[in-house]
C-alpha cells in the first residue's frame, strides 16, 4: 500500500507540476488558430495602420482573399500597440522612483514596528482590485488632476522634454491619468522586492562604510545600490510586464478610444483594453473576422509580455548573489 | 583624576570640545546637504506610496456608507431589486472553487518542483513556466477562455469556463508559495524523516507538508484575494446574471461583485450607480480580511513554530 501511494504521487504531483507549461502552449495555440483569419485578411497592415473598424454591418459579408469580412472593415492595431506602450512608459517613469524610494525608507529609516505597518499597507495596495483603483481614477482621481494638477503642468515652458505638457487637458480621462493608475499598480511589485533585497545586504559591509567615514547616503549608493541594482532591474521590468497587461483600470481611466492621444491628457487606448470593450460589438461581426482580430491583438500581448517577462526572469537569475531572489515573492 | 584622553572618552561629550557628533565634524557642509537631499526625496516617495492608497480606502468606504442600506446583503439585483446578494454568493462560490482547483492544482506543482524534480533543468524549466504564467495578462486568460471554453466547446457563460480561467491565473503563486515553504522546512526535519525509514512520500504527510502547511495557506488565500478582484478574466466567462448561482457548471451564466462596479457606475439610475460603490466597498472589505487572515496565519505559526520553542 506505501509503496503503491508512493509511485502515485510523483506522476500526480508532476501532472500538476507541467499544468502551468501546458496552459502556456495551450494559450498560445488557440490565440494563434482563431488569429489565422486576422492574419490573413490583415496582413502586416496590423501593425502600420491606424484605424480599427469592424465595418459596414448593412453591407453584408464580402469574401476577399479567402476570408469573409464586413464591407469596408479595417483592423490596424498601431495605435492601441502605441498607445500601450505610453502609457506604460509613463507608469515606468513615475512608479519605479517613487516604488524604490519608499523600499529605502522602510528599511533604513523606519523602526520595525512602522516599517511592518507600511508594509501592510502596501499589500493592501497590491490585493485593492484593478476595477476599484480604475473607478477611483474615472471617478476622483483624474478629474481632481485635471482641475488642480494638469493646469500647471500644462505652463511648462515651450521647451523639449517639458513641451509635451502643454496643450488642452481634458476632463481626467486619457493617457496621463492612465499612467499614473498604472504607476500606483506596479508599486507594490517593485517596492517589496526592493524591500527583500535590501535586508540581505550584510550589515559588515554597510558598518565597514560607515566605519570609513561615509555619509548614511553615501554608503548607501557605495553598498547597497551596486548589491540590489540587478534585483531592482529585474523586478522594474516585471512591472513592466504588469502595466503591459492591466486591463479593467486602464479600461475605466484611459477612456479607452480606439486611436492615439493627441497630447498627453487626450484619451487613448491600450491593447488589453480594447479587447474588453470592443468584445461585445465585435460578437456581433457575422464573418467572425472581428473576435479573430481581437484574438491577434492578443496574441500580440501576449508574446509582448511573454519576452519582458523572460527577460526579467533572466536579469533576476543572472544577478548572482544568492541563487533564490525573492523577486516577486510574497506575490 | 583620568588622564585628559580617557576622560573623555568615558565622558562623551563631545560638546566639551565644542563638537555635535563623532563624525560629522568631518562631513562638509555639501555632503550634508547632498544626504539630506537624498533622504528628504526618498521620505517623499514614501509618502507618494501611503496617501493614495488611504485615499483609495477612504473614498470607498465613504461613497458607499453615504448611502449604505443593508437590504443590499439579501436582495439580488434581479428585476428591480436593488441588491448585490446573488453576487455576493456567486463570487463566495468562485472563490470556493478557485481555491479546490487551484489549491491541488498549485500545491501539487509547488510539491513537486520542490521535492521531485530532478535534474535541476527540468526544476528550472517547470519553475520558469510557472513564473512566466503569472506574468500574462489577465484578459489574456479571459480571451482564450471565451475562445476556447465559452464558444470553441459551447459551453456559454457560466462557472466552469470561470473556474478554470481563473485558478490558472492563480496556480502559479500557490506553487511558488508551496514551493518556497517546502524548501524552508529544517533540514533536520528530513533527516529525522529519513532514519526513522519513512519513505518520501510518508515523509512529505507526516512531516515535510506539515511544516509548510502556513506558508502553504498564505498563498492560497493570497490566491483567493486575487481570484475575489479580478475583473478582465472573468466578464466573457461568467457573463452575469441577476439570479442567485444555480450550482450547475455549464450553460449558467453567474453574477459576481466586481461585475456589479464595472457596469453599474455607468447606469442612468442613482440607485442602480449606488451599487456600484457597495460592489466595490464588499469587494475590498473581503480583500482586507483576506490580508488580515494571511497575516494572522504567519503570526500564529511563528508563534508556534517549534524553534522558537527551544
Amino acid at each position: 500500500m506505501q509503496r503503491l501511494t508512493n509511485k502515485i504521487l510523483k506522476p500526480i504531483v508532476g501532472g500538476a507540476a507541467v499544468l502551468p507549461m501546458m496552459a502556456l502552449l495551450a494559450m498560445l495555440i488557440v490565440l494563434l488558430v482563431e488569429a489565422i483569419p486576422a492574419v490573413r485578411y490583415n496582413g502586416w497592415g496590423f501593425f502600420t495602420k491606424e484605424t480599427w473598424s469592424i465595418g459596414s454591418l448593412y453591407g453584408g459579408v464580402v469574401n476577399s482573399g479567402g476570408v469573409p469580412h464586413l464591407a469596408g472593415a479595417s483592423y490596424g492595431a498601431l495605435s492601441i500597440i502605441l498607445g500601450t506602450l505610453e502609457m506604460s512608459a509613463i507608469a515606468v517613469i513615475v512608479g519605479i522612483p517613487i516604488a524604490i524610494g519608499a523600499a529605502i525608507v522602510i528599511v533604513e529609516l523606519l523602526p520595525s514596528k512602522m516599517s511592518n505597518a507600511i508594509s501592510l499597507i502596501i499589500e493592501v495596495l497590491a490585493g485593492v482590485p484593478s476595477v476599484v483603483v480604475g473607478l477611483f481614477g474615472l471617478l476622483t482621481f483624474g478629474p481632481w488632476l485635471a482641475r488642480n494638477v494638469y493646469p500647471l503642468l500644462s505652463h511648462m515652458p515651450n521647451v523639449p522634454v517639458l513641451n509635451i505638457f502643454r496643450g488642452s487637458v481634458g476632463h481626467g480621462e486619457g493617457l496621463l491619468s492612465a499612467g499614473l493608475v498604472l504607476s500606483l499598480m506596479i508599486i507594490p511589485i517593485v517596492t517589496s522586492t526592493t524591500r527583500e533585497l535590501l535586508r540581505q545586504v550584510p550589515t559588515s559591509t554597510k558598518e565597514g562604510a560607515l566605519a570609513l567615514g561615509m555619509t548614511s547616503s553615501e554608503s548607501f549608493f557605495a553598498v547597497q545600490a551596486p548589491w540590489i541594482r540587478t534585483g531592482v532591474i529585474g523586478a522594474s521590468v516585471l512591472g513592466l510586464g504588469r502595466a503591459l497587461g492591466e486591463t479593467i483600470a486602464v479600461a475605466l481611466v484611459s477612456g479607452s478610444v480606439l486611436n492615439l492621444a493627441g497630447n498627453i491628457y487626450g484619451t487613448t487606448g491600450s491593447i488589453a483594453s480594447t479587447i474588453v470593450t470592443q468584445l461585445d460589438s465585435a460578437e456581433g461581426d457575422p464573418s467572425g473576422l472581428a473576435v479573430s482580430s481581437l484574438a491577434e491583438a492578443a496574441l500580440v500581448l501576449f508574446i509582448i509580455t511573454l519576452l519582458v517577462n523572460v527577460i526579467a526572469r533572466f536579469i533576476v537569475t543572472r544577478s548572482a548573489h544568492s541563487t533564490t531572489l525573492p523577486v516577486g515573492a510574497g506575490f | 583624576m583620568l588622564s585628559p584622553p580617557y576622560a573623555f572618552a568615558q565622558s562623551n561629550s563631545y560638546k566639551a570640545r565644542g563638537l555635535d557628533g563623532p563624525t560629522k565634524t568631518r562631513v562638509s557642509l555639501m555632503r550634508r546637504w547632498r544626504g539630506r537631499g537624498w533622504w528628504t526625496l526618498c521620505v517623499m516617495a514614501l509618502i507618494l506610496l501611503v496617501a493614495p492608497v488611504l485615499v483609495i480606502l477612504v473614498n470607498v468606504v465613504s461613497k458607499a456608507v453615504a448611502h449604505w442600506n443593508f437590504n443590499v446583503l439579501w436582495t439580488t439585483s434581479a428585476g428591480n431589486g436593488h441588491g448585490l446578494a446573488n453576487a455576493i454568493v456567486g463570487t463566495l462560490v468562485l472563490m470556493l472553487g478557485v481555491g479546490i482547483i487551484a489549491g491541488l492544482v498549485g500545491v501539487g506543482a509547488g510539491v513537486y518542483i520542490a521535492e521531485f524534480a530532478r535534474p535541476s533543468l527540468s526544476r528550472t524549466l517547470l519553475r520558469g513556466a510557472s513564473e512566466v504564467l503569472s506574468g500574462v495578462p489577465s484578459i489574456v486568460f479571459g480571451y482564450v477562455g471565451y475562445l476556447a471554453l465559452v464558444v470553441g466547446l459551447h459551453w456559454g457563460y457560466s462557472l466552469l469556463p470561470a473556474l478554470l480561467v481563473v485558478s490558472f491565473l492563480v496556480v502559479p503563486y500557490i506553487a511558488k508559495a508551496t514551493e518556497l515553504s517546502l524548501g524552508q522546512v529544517p533540514l533536520s526535519y528530513r533527516e529525522g524523516a529519513t532514519a526513522l525509514g519513512m519513505t518520501k512520500s510518508q515523509a512529505l504527510k507526516k512531516i515535510t507538508l506539515k511544516a509548510a502547511l502556513p506558508g502553504i495557506s498564505t498563498g492560497v488565500i493570497f490566491a483567493l484575494a486575487i481570484s475575489a478582484g479580478e475583473t478582465a478574466p472573468l466578464l466573457y466567462t461568467a457573463g452575469w446574471t441577476g439570479a442567485y448561482p444555480s450550482l450547475t457548471f455549464v450553460h449558467q451564466p453567474i453574477g459576481y461583485l466586481t461585475y456589479a462596479t464595472w457596469t453599474f457606475y455607468d447606469e442612468p439610475s442613482s440607485s442602480i450607480q449606488q451599487l456600484a460603490n457597495d460592489a466595490a466597498l464588499l469587494i475590498v472589505l473581503l480583500v482586507l480580511l483576506l490580508i488580515l487572515l494571511s497575516r494572522f496565519v504567519s503570526w500564529w505559526s511563528a508563534r508556534h513554530s517549534p524553534e522558537r520553542a527551544n
